[in-house]
This record gives C-alpha cells, sequence and structure tokens, in this order.
C-alpha cells in the first residue's frame, strides 16, 4: 500500500460496511423461519449491536454476513463486496469471534495465531511478529507459550479475538457473536475495553447481544431482533425516548395522601401507596414536583426515579422478556 | 510501534493451507500422548498374541516356515487400520467446536482441512508401522524383499493409509459426535479379520471366500506379504494400488459433499 492511488481503496469509500436487505432463512423439517426478512445498515467506523433474546435469529444473521450461511432470499454487502458473489474478498476484510472460541486447546495461544496468520498468506517470519504483536495487544503475552485449554473464559475470548483479527487488514470490519456471553463481570468489562478499542481504532463493528446494558455501552445504533425481524431501530437514547422521560415513583404514608394525588399519577400501585408521576428528570423538575404535591414534607415517605431503560423499550416492542445482567 | 503489514487480497492457495493443517494436526497429535501410545500398542499386543498364543494352531501352509512370517503384513495393515481411524475422531471433534468456523472464515476450504488430517494420520502411522516391523523383527520375522519389492510395499502401505484415513475423514464428517465417530471406524479396524491377514481364506467358511478373497484389504495384505518375502505377486500390487486408488477418489468426493452439507 505505497501508492497514493491506492489510498480510497481501503474501503471503496461505500456509505455503508455492512448492509443487507430482505435476508430471509429458514430451518429443518418442518422450516423453521429464522430470519423473516431483516434490513441492516452498518456505517463504517460505528459500532452497531443487534440486541434479542436466544433464538431471535442473531448468530443466523452474523453468519450469513459472514459468508459462513447462505441466505434463502435477500442480499448482502460487507466491506463493499455481495457475501455471495465476492465471498473471498468479504472473508478477507471481515473478523469473525463467535459464541464458542473457535481455537485449538491443545495448543499454545501463540501456535493458534501463528496457524491463522499462516492461513491468512503470512510468511513464518511476518506469522510469528503478527502473533506476538496481538498477543500483546490483547494481554496474553504472559500466557502466550500455555495450551489454550488453561486459558479463562476471558481470555480465551480475547483469544479468538486476536485471531480473527490476524489476517485482516484494520480497520476492518468486525462481527463478534456474543461476545461476552459466559464471561464474568470483570472479563466481561475487559471485553467492553477491547470492543471500544477497536472502535476507536476505526473498526466497523457488528455485535449480537442479549444483554441490554452491553448494547447501551457499546453501540451507536442498536436494533432489537425478535423472532427473526427487526422490531425497532435506533440510537440508545432514540430507543428509550420511544417510551417515555422519566417517572418519579413516590412512596406516600398515608392511603388520604394517595387517594388526593391519584389524578395526577401515570402509575399506580395502591398496596405499596406509590403513584408514578411524569417528569423530565431535571432536578430542578423534581424539586418543584416534591415541593408541589408535598409541601408540608410529611406525605411522601421517599421516592425512586426512573429513566426509561431498554428494558422497558424491549419489553414495549417485544413483549418479551430479555435476559438481564 | 510499526505493526505487521497485512496485505489484503493475497490469498494463499489449497496446498499452503493444507501444509499449515498438516502442522496444526502433527502438533495436536503430539501433545495427545495416550492415544499416540494406544495406537502403538494395540497392534504390537495383537501381534504379540496372534504369534505366541494362536500361531502353533494355525496352519499358513508350507510356503511360510513359522507364523510369524505369514502375519506381520496383516498386523500392519490392521495398525493402518486402527491409526487411520482416529482421523474419524479428529475431524469430529473439529466439527464440533467453532475451529470450522474459523477456518472457513480465514477462506480455508474443507478439502485442505482433511487433507491436513489426512497427512498427520499418515505421518503417524509410518511411525507406528516402524515400530510395529521392529518389534516383528526381534521376534523372528525375515524379511527376504528385493529393492523394488521394499520400494512397492512401502508405496501400498502409504496409498492404504491415505486412503483409509480419508474414508475415516469422511466418517467423521458423517458423524454427528466424536464418540459416534469412533464407534463407525470399527468396521474399518475389523475389515483385516476375514481376510488373508491372519488365517488362510481356504480355513474360512465358504460362504465367506467371496468376500474375503474380493474385499479392499486381501489384495495389500497379499501383496505385502509376497513382496516383503520376495515370492511371487503376479499383478495384486497393482490391484491393490487401484483398490487404494479407487478408495481414496470416493472419500475425497464423499467428504467434499458432506463438507458443504455439514457447514450450510
Amino acid at each position: 500500500m505505497t501508492s497514493p492511488t491506492t489510498a480510497t481503496s481501503r474501503t471503496d469509500r461505500k456509505p455503508y460496511a455492512i448492509e443487507a436487505y430482505g435476508l430471509t432463512k429458514s430451518y429443518g423439517k418442518p422450516a423453521v423461519r429464522v430470519l423473516d426478512g431483516i434490513d441492516l445498515r452498518v456505517g463504517h467506523g460505528s459500532v452497531f449491536a443487534l440486541l434479542g433474546p436466544n433464538g431471535a435469529g442473531k448468530t443466523t444473521a452474523v453468519r450469513i454476513l459472514a459468508t459462513l450461511t447462505a441466505a434463502d432470499s435477500g442480499t448482502a454487502r460487507v466491506a463493499g463486496h455481495d457475501v455471495v458473489a465476492g465471498r473471498s474478498a468479504v472473508r478477507r476484510a471481515i473478523s469473525l469471534t463467535g459464541q464458542f472460541a473457535a481455537v485449538d486447546e491443545t495448543q499454545t495461544g501463540e501456535e493458534n495465531l501463528r496457524m491463522m496468520a499462516r492461513l491468512t498468506g503470512l510468511s513464518r517470519a511476518d506469522a510469528r511478529r503478527r502473533a506476538g504483536e496481538l498477543l500483546e495487544r490483547f494481554g496474553l503475552t504472559d500466557a502466550a507459550r500455555r495450551p489454550a485449554r488453561t486459558y479463562s473464559g476471558g481470555m480465551r475470548r480475547r483469544l479468538d479475538l486476536a485471531a480473527g483479527l490476524v489476517g485482516s487488514p484494520e480497520p476492518g470490519v468486525f462481527f463478534l457473536d456474543e461476545p461476552t456471553t459466559g464471561l464474568d463481570p470483570r472479563s466481561r468489562q475487559e471485553l467492553w475495553e477491547v470492543v471500544r478499542g477497536l472502535a476507536e481504532r476505526g473498526a466497523s463493528v457488528l455485535l449480537t447481544t442479549q444483554y441490554l446494558e452491553e448494547a447501551d455501552r457499546l453501540a451507536d445504533r442498536i436494533a432489537l431482533l425478535n423472532k427473526g425481524r427487526i422490531a425497532a431501530e435506533g440510537t440508545a437514547a432514540g430507543l428509550k425516548g420511544r417510551i417515555a422521560g422519566h417517572r418519579l415513583d413516590a412512596v406516600l404514608t398515608s392511603s388520604e395522601a394517595y387517594l388526593r394525588l391519584a389524578g395526577r399519577a401515570v402509575h399506580h400501585s395502591p398496596e405499596t401507596l406509590t403513584l408514578g408521576l411524569p417528569t423530565d428528570g431535571s432536578a430542578a423538575h423534581v424539586r418543584a414536583l416534591l415541593d408541589e404535591i408535598d409541601p408540608a414534607g410529611t406525605e411522601i415517605d421517599r421516592f425512586t426515579l426512573h429513566s426509561a431503560t431498554l428494558d422497558d423499550v424491549f419489553l414495549a416492542l417485544t413483549s418479551e422478556v430479555p435476559a438481564h445482567v | 510501534m510499526s505493526e505487521t503489514a497485512v496485505l489484503p487480497g493475497r490469498a494463499p492457495g489449497p496446498l499452503t493451507h493444507a501444509a499449515v493443517m498438516a502442522g496444526r494436526s502433527l502438533r495436536i497429535s503430539r501433545r495427545n500422548t495416550d492415544a499416540l501410545i494406544m495406537s502403538l500398542a494395540l497392534p504390537i499386543m495383537l501381534m504379540l498374541i496372534f504369534v505366541y498364543f494362536f500361531g502353533g494352531a494355525i496352519d499358513t501352509g508350507a510356503l511360510h516356515s513359522s507364523y510369524v512370517m505369514y502375519v506381520v503384513p496383516g498386523v500392519i495393515l490392521l495398525c493402518a487400520g486402527f491409526g487411520a481411524a482416529t482421523t474419524a475422531t479428529a475431524v469430529s471433534e473439529d466439527m464440533k467446536g467453532g475451529i470450522i468456523d474459523r477456518f472457513r472464515s480465514l477462506d480455508v476450504g474443507g478439502t485442505p482441512v482433511l487433507a491436513g488430517h489426512v497427512a498427520a494420520s499418515t505421518v503417524r502411522n509410518l511411525v507406528a508401522t516402524a515400530v510395529v516391523f521392529g518389534v516383528a523383527l526381534l521376534i523372528g520375522f525375515r524379511p527376504a524383499a528385493s529393492w523394488d519389492g521394499w520400494l512397492l510395499a512401502a508405496g501400498i502401505l502409504v496409498a492404504y493409509i491415505v486412503a483409509l484415513s480419508w474414508i475415516s475423514a469422511a466418517i467423521g464428517l458423517l458423524a454427528r459426535s466424536p464418540e459416534a465417530a469412533s464407534g463407525f471406524t470399527f468396521f474399518m479396524s475389523f475389515l483385516p479379520y476375514p481376510s488373508s491377514a491372519f488365517v488362510r481364506i481356504q480355513s474360512m467358511p465358504s460362504w465367506l471366500h467371496g468376500f474375503a478373497e474380493n474385499q479392499p484389504i486381501t489384495p495389500a495384505i497379499e501383496s505385502l506379504r509376497g513382496l516383503l518375502l520376495g515370492q511371487q505377486v503376479g499383478n495384486t500390487p497393482w490391484i491393490a494400488l487401484a483398490w487404494a486408488g479407487g478408495m481414496l477418489a470416493v472419500a475425497i468426493a464423499a467428504s467434499g459433499v458432506l463438507f458443504r452439507i455439514r457447514t450450510r
């Protein structure tokens, strides 16, 4: 890549790193429709989360985009190449980390990475150097000469990520299928850092997750996938905004106070003497609201303030309970 | 820090892939010491059992001065069958984990992955054969082959090991679990029994003659025995090689189809 004329060829300056239209896929007999016509657009250098419960079709979508499975219908382009006609080109442009770490247990971390590097066409010397770099970058240098079977879940996932990176030119397109499922909280944090690191280097990332918090923290845009369809798509804030702003839940000291204020509430819970009152969530408004409904300062025992969560959005849009963190 | 350049668009060919895969399989099997010891111990034990327990009771005709002279080629092929069978388990393990997806996402095809397993299996088998052969020499096997004979015998052995390993790889793709895969390969390990490997076919019930004389293992055993002992072999070696070639061709074609089905 020395010639200045190739400077624009890296990502072809197409508007999207990943774009898919009308993808469908059915499995089994009788056929079960796993994907029921989904459209996706992931901008260059952005992190996109496909959020959904188990069985929503997340993995199938990733496998189609990563050229591992053919869609029954629909088209998709990744890094500017069609996933069917340009399969090899797509494979060279992407890196994929699946739900199950795809590394050899009996090989060491270093051997795994060197093997992957050799498979992408690097010479022995380059493969060795590339493996060393990636081990360092993912904090695995100390464990480089240990068999992968001795790695913790988080280390294994990082090794898997490194393996995916081995032959892909950066900034590339990353598919991370449930990268933190089954990890302990600390490993999850570490992996989040890795994903942020990729994003900072300009990578385009499509990650799938069942965790609302993960999508909220990492992704620029989120698509809610439910039963093979995209139920909603937007930024985390935008999706939350679809439901409401905030709600103040006040626990009252007496049933008289409860009855007096019930008319103003949007949420009622007589057993606990709790009323939900709409607010924009600002300190000024909350203070004014409390003073207004309880000028003597005796009728409200305590209160909680909620911003609408992705849970609320999810429940509202899919009426299905996703896993919580 | 300047990172190692990764050049997009430069794709290595299937031969490079197969070579890297073979290195991987060899590294893994070298560390799988239990399986390695078993694949050596079993044929040696069988040879000792046949020579010392059964040998005295088996009449192998006037051509063979002792049973050990008769049975060694059979044990060597039995050993090849056992060794090849481990390929099924290894392939099945790969299919179970995510590693095949990783290879595919690196644009490595199914055939190079299997070729790597088969190459490693061949190396493992040749080592095992050498050990079995060494034990055979210790207990009284005295080959009398010409240079041509040695060469042809080695060629036939390698051809059978490759063919049986590739069949085993196809079985590994067919089986839904490594345990099932290892079960499926049992018949391959037993194929040498209804052949001239351990007893003369004439001593078997007559309904078995047709199968025993025409099954793929028999020409290999007849040629190995004849070539190693410096006897007349006629066109048997070529029949053996034709069998090996045919089995290999079918196994490669079948495993190609199976791989596509399994990774759809």
